[in-house]
């Protein structure tokens, strides 16, 4: 295999892994100031106990978060060398304001969170809860700023010829409020409360299935169930004003979403296959729906992949395939969340049916394929270009390297990932076994 | 052009930031692989549990503001050193993972080898940060496009290797002076006798490199023989490196770390005045060194990130002092402990 492939390879696996977590600890950021609030407001000891837990499990996530994610800060550097030469001026920015802006807060808080409950008043450590959360969500804006920019490239000018051309800022606002910024930050930030929420019923799930924490799990599922109710809603809104910005800024990508090869009406699958190379797509659609959403008429046309050079077109099954599967999980968060707000708020005595408790404790895992897919995608439709409409993927790599190089690389990071990844489950599971802190309720005395 | 050389300032001031803050808490790993007791090590690993997250910021923040402000370095430097870059990443995964596992699991096996793991990895890592640092100071075969060729093994010459070397020698009499003062008892005594034999390794590595500099790396030198009021800087080094004993000979541990954190400062302080204007010197023609003109961005990046800087560092210094008054004094273990 060649440099290029090896590196895309590596990137792909190095960011897919990392993106498994980020979306926990922005989610679960939230949950804790839930918690943590309840607990300031009602001195309850079975919120302090959940808040307690709810940290453990966010610190250990966080560390890995952390530790994988360390790799891309620098992995542009060294393997996507010409890339970082034409972007740096523009890209190296939204990165370096992380740090100084999400990273420090972040961890610099999380000490206090997990190491200071008794070395800060109650106060301050609910604070430190809040600033912590904060600059998860600070981090991912800036992240996404710098990726954004990526798919819809603003605020700069072109200089230079050739090898040495580069992009340089002319309007910071401008890149950082680029076309697709705000769409697919409060998306990714939806779908990172979405996912917490899932693992957050799941664990309480688990408890009722078990018979234990009876009264925490019913009162945790209830916050859990509003919370994919209220974020898969908001999922779909802004899923669809991504949708928008895509028919608007990357008519490519749009097509390969849907499969639409001729220039026209387009229609939207429920379910297809799409055989790139003879340009045909089969499968069940709504027809003129796709030229409703972008535009509210079902006739208007839409530029079709055979008006793209095949250069310039992105691989259309597989963005087709990750890109309905997710909108398909997104339709049932919704349909979930329907359902889990309206039987854990109406059931008295904790009769939440058991089928529905065992479908909860494994849906755990789908708002990460979702997750997962959905970033699937947006990056492959964004190809060949590397930014879009600028510089293709192709020429973006670092030559300097030899395949034997990243061979070695490639080897460490999946042997290192693999059992990064049992390690976290099984401490996972472990934590959740035990399980927060009994309240032992005595008799007469009231909680 | 100002800005470009307040980016070089700002950039040295993060690496610096991270030499002394992670600086600290990998040199207590280090100090830590010569203990016996797993108590022990389960004690220094917590002295830095509230920190060492935010002392690895340092270093993320680094890289970021090296991509904005000289993209060209990032580029270069990262792609040409690209394996041994990838192994400093495999220390930074090995470490991290390893404070935040050590204890979730109740098995001595389990604990011991997070144990070693995080000592190794500090040890590693230093040594891998050191030689890269010798090895900019030395000079890098950075062509006529910029780019990088040069293998593994052939960053492992004598002067980076004298510097790593140095490297990991600092960062633990550093190290462990900040357990001397987290620490109490049995322990302090033994991290005491600890300090008094790593001290003289120190001292004659200190004395090696600065040989080393003025005998085979002179250009090191030009910037410093041209204004020689910068002498002041080694001088005040070397006395403070002269009297750190006797700071320990009366138990000034406090005074003992900011010694030692002088003298990192003072080193990285050494390191830029000898470097500068340049960022990675070719050693196969002059002329194609990276430097703070050459290889900057634009001086609208660099006015943005200026102010993207003045915002935001002064709230990071403010935080990261107070976490660390909130946490001053002897470490406990308890329920939250790693």
């Amino acid at each position: 295999m060649d440099v290029l492939l090896l590196s895309r390879i590596q990137f792909a696996l190095t960011a897919g892994f990392h993106f498994i977590f980020p979306p926990l600890s922005i989610g679960l950021g939230i949950f804790l100031i839930i918690l943590e609030y309840k607990y300031i407001k009602t001195k309850e000891k079975m919120w302090e106990n959940l808040v307690k837990f709810w940290i453990k499990i966010f610190a250990l996530t966080f560390a890995v978060g952390v530790a994988t994610g360390v790799v891309l800060e620098f992995e542009f550097g060294t393997n996507w060398e010409r890339y970082s030469r034409f972007v740096g001026d523009v890209f190296g920015s939204p990165l370096a304001a992380e740090g100084v802006f999400a990273f420090f807060l972040e961890s610099t808080f999380l000490g206090i969170l997990v190491f200071g409950w008794n070395k800060v008043s109650s106060r301050t450590h609910f604070i430190s809860t809040i600033m912590v959360a904060f600059g998860a969500h600070l981090s991912g804006l800036w992240i996404l700023v710098a990726n954004s920019w990526q798919q819809t490239p603003a605020g700069f000018h072109l200089v230079g010829q050739g090898l040495s051309m580069r992009a340089e800022i002319v309007d910071f606002w401008a890149m950082v409020f680029n076309p697709s910024t705000i769409q697919r930050f409060t998306h990714t930030i939806f779908a990172s409360w979405t996912a917490a929420a899932f693992l957050f019923v799941s664990v309480n799930a688990y408890y009722l299935l078990k018979n234990r924490h009876k009264v925490m799990a019913t009162k945790s599922i209830k916050i859990g169930a509003i919370v994919i109710l209220i974020t898969s809603l908001l999922m779909l809104m802004t899923g669809h004003f991504s949708s928008i910005e895509v028919a608007k800024y990357q008519p490519a990508k749009l097509a390969a979403f849907e499969g639409h090869w001729k220039t026209g009406p387009a229609g939207m699958y429920l379910l297809g296959w799409v055989n790139d190379s003879t340009e045909q797509t089969y499968g069940i659609a709504i027809p003129g729906m796709l030229s409703y959403l972008v535009d509210f008429d079902p006739s208007t046309p839409v530029k079709g992949l055979k008006d793209f050079a095949p250069a310039d077109r992105p691989p259309v099954n597989a963005t087709f395939q990750t890109y309905h599967i997710m909108i398909a999980l997104g339709m049932f968060f919704i349909l979930y969340g329907i359902y889990a707000v309206w039987i854990s708020y109406t059931k008295k005595d904790y009769n939440i049916p058991k089928w529905f408790l065992i479908i909860s404790l494994w849906a755990f895992i789908l708002p990460h394929i979702a997750i997962q897919l959905g970033w699937i995608s947006a990056e492959v439709g964004r190809q060949p270009w590397i930014v879009y409409g600028l510089l293709r993927t192709k020429d973006a790599y670092s030559m300097v390297l030899t395949s034997g190089e990243i061979w070695a690389s490639l080897f460490m990071f999946t042997s290192i990932y693999i059992i990064l990844f049992i390690l976290y489950i099984y401490i996972l599971l472990k934590k959740i076994k035990q399980g927060p802190e009994e309240v032992i309720l005595i008799e007469g005395e009231s909680k | 052009m100002i800005l470009n050389i307040i980016w070089f300032i700002l950039v040295a001031v993060l690496l610096t930031g991270y030499a002394v803050t992670d600086g600290y808490d990998l040199g207590v790993g280090i100090a830590s692989l010569f203990l016996n007791k797993s108590e022990d090590k389960r004690l220094l690993m917590n002295a830095i549990g509230p920190h060492w997250d935010g002392n690895v910021v340092w270093l993320l923040t680094g890289g970021g503001a090296l991509f904005a402000a000289f993209p060209q370095v990032y580029a270069s430097v990262f792609s040409g050193l690209y394996l041994a870059l990838m192994l400093v990443l495999l220390m930074i995964i090995i470490r991290g993972v390893s404070l935040e596992f050590r204890s979730k699991v109740e098995s001595t096996n389990w604990s011991k080898t997070w144990e070693i793991l995080f000592g190794i990895s500090s040890l590693v890592l230093a040594l891998l940060l050191g030689v890269a640092l010798g090895n900019v100071a030395q000079g890098l075969p950075v062509d006529a496009n910029r780019e990088i060729y040069i293998n593994l093994f052939q960053l492992l010459t004598p002067y980076p290797l004298l510097v790593g070397l140095l490297t990991v020698l600092l960062f633990t009499i550093h190290g462990t002076l900040f357990a001397l003062n987290k620490t109490s008892n049995d322990l302090n005594l033994s991290l005491k006798q600890f300090f008094n034999k790593v001290y003289w390794i120190f001292f004659i590595l200190y004395l090696l490199v600065t040989v080393a500099t003025f005998l085979i790396n002179k250009s090191m030198l030009n910037n410093i023989n041209a204004f020689p009021i910068w002498y002041l800087v080694p001088i005040i080094t070397i006395l403070l490196i002269v009297f750190l004993p006797m700071q320990m000979k009366k138990s000034h541990f406090k005074m003992a770390f900011t010694f030692t954190f002088a003298i990192t400062v003072l080193l990285m302080l050494m390191f830029a005045i000898g470097l500068f204007p340049n960022l990675v010197p070719s050693n196969i023609n002059p002329a194609y060194s990276l430097d703070i003109y050459n290889a900057s961005s634009s001086q609208t990046t660099l006015t943005v990130m200026l102010i993207i800087a003045i915002i935001g560092m002064p709230f990071v210094i403010g935080y990261t002092i107070w976490a660390h008054k909130v946490f001053k004094g002897k470490v406990k273990l308890d329920e939250t402990s790693y």
